[in-house]
């Protein structure tokens, strides 16, 4: 029970503010991230593509984990960002590669602003097939319109300039490591500031139950359009920073299987409290890479495999069994020198509903 | 113009062949299976070992596909599916994309990775000339074969007692098992002929669609597409919906080939905005 000390207002104030604070835990996790520049320089390319992956699962977790939204054509904005990135650079529209990504991810935002009105539409099914549909159409497109996208060979040709004009794409792959990891961070920080905002609390209230939601005056349809369009945002500089750091854009980017896998990594890392996606792309990449060394051809199966044990297992048991593990670092994260939490909610389990 | 609506009608029974049993899923227990064109694909390649490997006839062949996936359709639903309808529509869609995934590998291990091809009989090879269109005769046998089947299922389901079982937990699942009729099995069934008649589907358009291993994701969305197309409400509804996607899909190839697949997305996501319960729903479909 919340122990109601002061005016109400004030109370709600430091509700939202406890929640908001970032636990030791956290800081610790990101701290790590960033020591992995200086000790594991010999896997960068693999680290870059983490967190590519990471930052588009974060963003199939905005509109999952936090409003509900099944979504199965979430490569349709990865797909646009990547090529939105990949064209400002080859015909030099936008050089300067942070200004090229910010400008990849309003194109795809204005894709998935426009689409949200569609999406929003109707019951699960129809989602799942018009969001699916949405991709299949981008994925035609790009097929088509072959002199502008390169077709199936991909889009070739793309000269990356230096990140703020002065750090080169370097053949490690480190420039492009930093580069995705500060990207992610940064992004990260804004989506956790989102939902853990009022607006992100209104979110999970309509996850609930969209119909009460309305009832006790939460503006459903424009909460989730509006979550759709940050959504889409993250996706397109996913995409876009896959072309940067590649330099090469393919119509694998608005793949069925780029959306499903990106879901699969959600899934593994657990959806609803942001760090999932960073999680779970850890653990599918370096089990691709550990499978694709042993079965190198058949490694779809053993992901098909993993996605129907979760499922027949339950998502919610397999979660219990790290319970001691959660309350173990629950009590680390609340830690905090000479203060004792006078809220009974922890800012770790804020986006549990 | 008359030869494309013909290959259009052959391409949209076969359409409804393939999808018929995901429309009774769909409609019947609400349940997302994307995982249905895995059982066309198994058909067409127990139809494939029956008819090369083993040198039995076309037809054989075409029983066998059915009966294999039919099969297989009643073991998975037995051991794996129970477990996955009372869960959530997600849930239902992370487990059948992972039955996908494992059947696309496991037929590549077993098949390998190229396109293959049923031979068919010489009988049904060519074309035959009706009032100046040319028809192939092979497509001529679609439609003879699927349109018998159209009209056998839809005697099953307006007059056998196990038709009115199943509109009757169609239209209120509760109900009809307080009436005691055995839900469950009645749904067991249907899943087993509904991949039965999608492994018919497979192994009679593996000469039109293709037979490979990532078929189940190629033709996903067109299965889906007749369903919520025509609405999970009867049998007759997927019907015209499968045709009229056919007539669309093979039209729009032949007129506006740089648009390719475009056509029949655009109808649907256009279908999905106008009449998000389906084009031939009755006034409250679920």
């Amino acid at each position: 029970m919340v122990e109601i000390t002061q005016p109400l207002p004030t109370e709600i104030a430091r509700f939202l503010t406890a929640r908001a604070r970032w636990s030791l835990i956290e800081i610790a996790f990101w701290i790590i991230a960033f020591a992995s520049i200086y000790f594991l320089p010999e896997n960068y390319l693999i680290l870059t593509e983490i967190v590519i992956w990471a930052l588009f699962a974060l963003s199939i977790d905005l509109i999952l984990g936090f409003a509900g939204v099944i979504t199965l054509g979430q490569a349709a904005f990865f797909g646009v960002g990547a090529y939105a990135a990949g064209l400002m650079a080859k015909h030099g529209i936008i050089v300067e590669p942070v200004l090229a990504l910010i400008a990849a991810g309003l194109v795809a935002s204005l894709l998935g602003f426009l689409t949200s009105f569609l999406v929003l539409r109707g019951s699960d099914l129809t989602r799942l097939m018009v969001t699916l549909g949405i991709a299949l159409v981008l994925h035609e497109i790009a097929n088509r319109f072959a002199n502008i996208t390169g077709g199936a060979d991909g889009l070739q040709g793309v000269n990356m300039a230096p990140v703020l004009g002065i750090f080169r794409f370097d053949l490690w792959g480190q420039t492009a490591y930093v580069y995705s990891l500060i990207v992610l961070f940064v992004l990260f920080a804004i989506a956790r500031r989102v939902v853990r905002s009022p607006f992100g609390l209104s979110l999970l209230a309509i996850k609930g139950n969209p119909l009460r939601a309305a009832a006790i005056g939460i503006g459903v349809n424009w909460r989730l359009v509006a979550i759709y369009t940050i959504a889409a945002f993250y996706a397109g500089i996913a995409g876009a920073l896959l072309t940067q750091t590649t330099a090469f854009a393919s119509l694998e980017g608005f793949s069925f299987n780029r959306s499903a896998d990106g879901l699969l990594i959600l899934i593994i890392g657990g959806t609803g409290y942001l760090y999932g996606g960073i999680v779970g792309a850890l653990i599918f990449k370096y089990m691709q890479d550990w499978l694709a060394n042993i079965t190198p051809q058949y490694w779809q199966f053993w992901v098909g495999l993993v996605l129907v044990l979760i499922v027949l297992i339950g998502r919610e048991r397999i979660s219990g069994w790290f319970n001691p593990v959660r309350r173990f670092t629950e009590r680390i994260g609340n830690w905090r020198p000479g203060k004792a939490s006078t809220l009974g909610m922890s800012p770790g389990d804020g986006g549990q509903p | 113009m008359l030869t494309i609506l013909f290959d259009g009608i052959a391409y949209g029974m076969l359409l409804f062949v393939l999808a018929c049993g995901l429309a009774v899923t769909l409609g019947l227990m609400n349940f997302v299976n994307l995982a249905h064109g895995s059982f066309a694909m198994v058909g067409g390649y127990a139809a494939l070992v029956i008819v090369n490997n083993l040198g039995m006839p076309f037809a054989v062949g075409l029983v066998g596909a059915f009966v294999f996936a039919a099969l297989l359709g009643a073991l998975t639903e037995r051991t794996l599916y129970v477990h996955v309808y009372s869960k959530s529509h997600l849930e239902q869609v992370l487990f059948t994309i992972g039955l996908v995934f494992i059947s696309v590998a496991a037929v590549d291990y077993l098949m390998g990775s190229q396109q293959q091809f049923i031979q068919i009989p010489a009988a049904l090879q060519g074309q035959i000339e009706v009032a100046g269109v040319g028809m192939s005769k092979y497509r001529l046998m679609i439609i003879a074969i699927c349109g018998v089947l159209t009209v056998v299922l839809q005697l099953i389901l307006m007059r056998s007692r196990f038709g009115s079982q199943l509109r009757a937990a169609v239209d209120d699942q509760r109900v009809a098992r307080g009436l005691g009729i055995n839900v469950g099995a009645v749904f067991g069934i249907t899943f087993a002929i509904g991949s039965g008649l999608a492994g018919l589907g497979g192994a009679l358009g593996a000469e039109i669609l293709g037979l490979d291993p990532v078929f189940p994701l190629k033709y996903m969305i067109y299965f889906l597409i007749v369903v919520t197309v025509g609405g999970t409400s009867s049998i007759t509804a997927p019907f015209m919906a499968s045709i009229l996607l056919g007539v669309a899909d093979v039209a729009g190839k032949y007129y506006v080939p740089k648009l390719g697949a475009f056509v029949i997305y655009t109808i649907m996501i256009v279908v999905l905005i106008l009449r998000p319960q389906g084009l031939f729903a009755r006034g409250r479909a679920r």
